[in-house]
């Protein structure tokens, strides 16, 4: 039998009670929010229940809330059973000072790249990553681009004319 | 019949073709000899017969198919063979975004290939970035490779890509016979770190 939204909500909260928060539904997917420490074994979880079996990670990535002081950098990952075809949504908040979440490359395989490139655009640090280097930047970039402190823009470059682009 | 024909009437002389005759370099000629002197003929015979590397990575890459294939023609003016590897090449055609990443790429292929060489730059984000300004984009090849013509458009029309081409041409005809031992291109490969 396909599990509903109630029905995993209810497993979820049968197992770990209260230390699940932000319940949601966003155009029908499940979303909520789980502590840091507890971000793999909810994974586990919802992936060997065989009444929940959500073994696929479509995509994990990350999300900057600049307004969230202590919980700036929030890690999202997405699950999907695949013989009933339902999606759940987990979110994981770490403050940008100390940005460490557990890997879930054991766990999952997919993780390996998404979890690079998340560390690459965002700098989350995951514990335990076999291979925790940039992809898909180069190597010596010292900055995380898509955290929403950064300017678009190379600040250095001297040959663009200010004129030309509204700000002379 | 149909309707009577409006357009191509006129009747056309072979003068408006529009062909181009290159002329003869000027020489001793005999029975059966031609004498003249090295370079003028070797920039002829060069700019003839340019082998191509293109370097197509995106959007400008599809505009250089359209002007390989049938309607503008680039084999008309000897860029018929198209080798994808740097060791046989004369131009190394860049077109399309190419990332910081991709720039060390880039520079390896050019240095792969053997003198003469030319490089072209297709389009705006191998010219100057393009409209990508960002942290990812290799704002214009020229910080990697030393580049002889750029073709601005995003993307340039086939017939602004053959235009290149000629200049490139141009360009080749006019080289002294061992541009590598001249002083200003020492110059530059020295200001790009290359031997």
């Amino acid at each position: 039998m396909a599990p509903t939204n109630e029905h995993v909500r209810e497993r979820l909260t049968g197992k770990f009670g209260d230390s699940l928060t932000e319940w949601g539904e966003p155009h029908g997917l499940l979303t909520f929010t789980a502590p840091r420490e507890m971000n793999l074994k909810v994974l586990a979880f919802l992936h060997d229940e065989d009444d929940l079996a959500f073994r696929f990670l479509t995509d994990l990535t990350a999300v900057h809330y600049p307004d969230r002081t202590g919980e700036e950098l929030c890690v999202v990952y997405h699950l999907h059973n695949l013989t009933a075809n339902r999606r759940v949504r987990l979110k994981v908040h770490a403050p940008v000072a100390q940005p460490d979440v557990f890997t879930a490359s054991m766990l999952f395989s997919a993780a390996n790249w998404m979890e690079r490139e998340t560390y690459d655009f965002y700098g989350v640090n995951f514990i335990g990553h076999p291979n925790l280097k940039r992809v898909l930047n180069v190597d010596e970039m010292d900055y995380f681009p898509l955290r929403k402190e950064f300017p678009l823009e190379d600040q250095t470059r001297i040959d663009k004319d200010d004129e030309m682009f509204g700000r002379g | 019949m149909g309707r009577p024909v409006r357009f191509n009437i006129k009747e056309k002389s072979t003068r408006d073709w529009g062909i181009n005759q290159a002329s003869m370099p000027e020489g001793h000629m005999g029975e059966g000899f031609f004498a003249t002197s090295f370079d003028k003929v070797v920039g002829l015979a060069r700019k003839n017969s340019i082998w191509p590397l293109p370097f197509a990575t995106s959007c400008c890459g599809i505009e250089f198919m359209a002007t390989m294939a049938s309607t503008y023609d680039l084999g008309r003016f000897g860029a018929e063979r198209l080798g994808f590897t740097p060791r046989q090449c004369d131009l190394l055609m860049v077109m399309g975004t190419i990332a910081k990443k991709m720039g060390p790429v880039v520079r390896q292929v050019y240095l792969q290939m053997a003198e003469p060489r030319w490089v072209i730059a297709v389009g705006a984000c191998a010219s100057s970035g393009g409209i990508f300004d960002s942290y990812s984009v290799l704002q214009g090849i020229d910080q990697v490779v030393p580049v002889d013509v750029y073709v601005p458009g995003c993307p340039p029309r086939p017939e602004a890509i053959i235009d290149g081409v000629l200049r490139i041409q141009d360009l080749i005809h006019n080289d002294p016979l061992r541009r590598r031992n001249t002083e200003p291109y020492q110059a530059l490969m020295q200001s790009y770190g290359i031997q």
